[in-house]
């Protein structure tokens, strides 16, 4: 299909004054996604980086309909507006969630999975900064392996994250939802055309979003985009989606060797030590199933 | 008006329905689970119009219905217990949002140890949630409960969430004859949800918001004063009932021989009955013996405690819970009405019931007879094994 583009988007902004921080990635997938899906948006964002750069009183800066929800409450309060809406009689509007990656693959997991059990006809989605940014940059379950938090720091024994990335997509595709993907701000061409996609979908969806934390990830402001555009071409975050029961990849490694340049410019990564940097080489490969140079 | 004999439970089932909520969220636990099972019921077959949401938690009970009153219409849940606890989080959230969600609590022990029978540990321990708290006495005040619960919760002065307290099995799980209203007399006394607190697809609003220090103290003051706005919202509501319904209710209290009384039983739940019972019998043997029953615990029922026990000589508060290293909430609550009131009563605290214990004739007879020395102590009932 044809979606959404820089020529097309609207110029109209539904999420505009906050104070994210500069060059934040998270901030970006939000009024994108917003501008995707216009003023009927119904955004429910948890306690995390969005609601608190975006909702301080008298401070209010989103256009359409928004409220906070609790951290781990986001997919359950979606529910309640969805069904609160419907029996209003109203039909056009899109129930639309924001959470982190703490805030959807740990502390929200559950509510997530009863959502997409009930098949509620939402849009979840979950812009990935890869750690609780908000509190300063403490480890989540979708922190990639070798990152340094400020609780998992990079010290003479443990070396940073021990753990890898949790798979959230096929998580989320195990319950059998209509539409998963995942997206980057680098690609925003392809985040949008994901969004409108799920917004013509009956039932829940899931849009799982990289969205690099320049503050988190110890980069420059204006290196988002690149980063997000070099995770995907180097093979570390994939662009994929799930539908009619199956996966089908958006698009291949076009970076293979590109991946020391990435961690590299990362003060979260400045710790690695070859060996490391070849581990995260040989999880790449194993996750695409191929070996590449 | 039909008569029907049906549990605790069951009877406020039967008020839900009537209340016509558009959404109910709900997930199971003991002893709470009838009340959902039978609205799931009348959902399937057609006598309850509402979208009826199998939640995973109570967590997600409580955010859905906050999400479902966001969105501007009617909606009720009900837990118990560690449901309760669980889902505390929420319970502030949802009073400071100002969203008039009603829910039933089937009161029940709180582990460890475990234990599925009633006390009153669950609620009392979130009496400062911003939730107005009610204590039902029988199912047909439980029923009558669940209809006027919304009345006023929904009043634009209140704006507050209701809790109404069902003692877990003594009265979720007692039968008992119930008069139920007919839907035309309930529409015309509960009209539709009405709020400009919604969602608004024309005129767009941020809700659930930040508010610094700046702010902050002026959304708090606002929350306690809507609560306290109930205390002037209860009898008129109370009086239209009694018009409609012909069941005369008796506002935040309800005294029970106590003009003259100087034993005084103070207590809540459905043990007032059994108190009641006993002063019957003790008045047959000329003790000035009465009780006063507390309705609302939120908000609380100050100015009538004070005025209620003004000549007593000496006072038994009788509780299902403890405050773990003070006393019982609902002693120290009464307590403190009375600092400065004027009574010179003596005040003793008589914890009991806890995890289901029974509460006999004879045990409240003996709190009677023990108020005759003036006691002042924290006690429990039942504190060996037997």
């Amino acid at each position: 299909m044809s979606g959404p583009n820089a020529r097309t988007i609207t110029g109209d902004e539904y999420f505009y004054g906050h104070k994210a921080c500069a060059g934040c990635g998270g901030a970006l997938a939000v009024r994108i996604a917003l501008k995707v899906l216009g003023k009927n948006a119904v955004a429910v964002l948890p306690a995390g980086c969005m609601s608190a750069v975006g909702f301080n009183f008298p401070n209010l800066c989103f256009a359409n309909n928004a409220i906070i929800s609790t951290f781990a409450g986001t997919a359950s309060m979606m529910t309640g507006i969805e069904a609160g809406l419907k029996a209003r009689g109203l039909s056009d509007y899109t129930v639309v969630g924001f959470a982190g990656d703490g805030g959807t693959a740990d502390i929200g997991l559950q509510a997530l999975s009863g959502c997409i059990d009930r098949n509620d006809d939402v849009i979840y989605i979950c812009y990935d900064n890869e750690a609780y940014m908000n509190t300063g940059t403490q480890k989540s379950s979708l922190t990639p392996f070798g990152a340094s938090t400020t609780t998992t720091p990079a010290g003479s024994v443990v070396r940073g994250n021990i753990r890898e990335k949790k798979n959230l997509l096929e998580i989320v595709a195990a319950h059998g939802i209509p539409y998963a993907a995942t997206a980057s701000i680098g690609y925003l061409d392809d985040y949008m055309m994901k969004v409108k996609k799920a917004s013509l979908i009956k039932g829940t969806k899931f849009i799982h979003v990289l969205a690099p934390c320049p503050t988190g990830w110890g980069a420059q402001t204006d290196m988002t985009v690149e980063l997000a555009k070099k995770a995907v071409d180097t093979g570390l975050w994939r662009l994929a989606e799930y539908e009619n029961g199956e996966f089908r990849l958006n698009r291949d490694i076009t970076d293979p060797d590109g991946i020391r340049g990435y961690l590299r410019s990362q003060k979260r990564f400045a710790h690695l030590t070859d060996e490391d940097i070849s581990h995260i080489v040989e999880s790449r490969d194993a996750r695409w199933g191929r070996s590449l140079p | 008006m039909t008569k029907a004999f049906v549990s605790g439970n069951e009877a406020f089932a039967q008020g839900i329905r009537l209340a016509r909520p558009a959404v109910v969220s709900a997930y199971p636990i003991t002893p709470q689970t009838v009340v959902v099972e039978r609205l799931s019921e009348m959902v399937a077959d057609g006598e309850l119009d509402s979208n009826f949401i199998h939640v995973e938690s109570e967590h997600s009970a409580m955010s859905c219905a906050i999400g479902a009153s966001a969105a501007g219409v009617r909606v009720f849940t009900a837990t118990s217990s560690q449901g309760l606890l669980y889902m505390a989080e929420c319970l502030p959230y949802a009073a400071g949002g100002r969203f008039p969600i009603v829910m039933m609590n089937a009161d029940r022990s709180v582990a460890l140890p475990w234990n599925i029978y009633g006390d009153q540990s669950d609620s009392l321990s979130q009496i400062s949630s911003g939730w107005i708290q009610f204590y039902a006495m029988n199912a047909q005040e439980a029923l009558d409960m669940a209809i006027m619960s919304y009345r006023i919760a929904e009043d634009h002065r209140v704006s507050t969430p209701f809790m109404v307290n069902l003692d877990g099995f003594n009265l979720t799980h007692t039968y008992e004859n119930v008069d139920v209203p007919d839907q035309e007399q309930v529409d015309s006394f509960l009209p539709p949800y009405s709020t400009t607190n919604k969602i608004d697809l024309e005129k767009p609003v941020n809700m659930g918001f930040t508010a610094g220090p700046a702010y902050n103290v002026l959304f708090k003051m606002s929350e306690h004063m809507g609560m306290l706005n109930a205390r002037d919202v209860v009898p008129p509501v109370e009086d239209e009932f009694m018009r409609i319904f012909g069941r005369r209710y008796s506002g935040m209290v309800e005294g029970h021989l106590l003009e003259d009384a100087e034993l005084v039983i103070v207590t809540l739940g459905c043990v007032s009955g059994l108190c009641m019972d006993v002063a019957d019998r003790l008045r047959e043997d000329g003790v000035k013996a009465g009780v006063l029953r507390i309705r609302y615990m939120r908000p609380f029922p100050d100015r009538e405690v004070q005025s209620a026990l003004l000549n007593a000589k000496a006072v038994c508060v009788l509780e299902k819970d403890v405050s773990f290293g003070n006393a019982g909430v609902v002693f120290s609550e009464i307590k403190s009405a009375l600092y400065g009131s004027g009574c010179s009563c003596a005040i003793c605290n008589r914890i009991a019931g806890l995890g289901g214990r029974d509460i006999s004739f004879d045990d409240i007879l003996a709190i009677f007879e023990e108020l005759e020395n003036r006691p002042t102590d924290v006690g429990f009932i039942g504190g060996s094994a037997s």
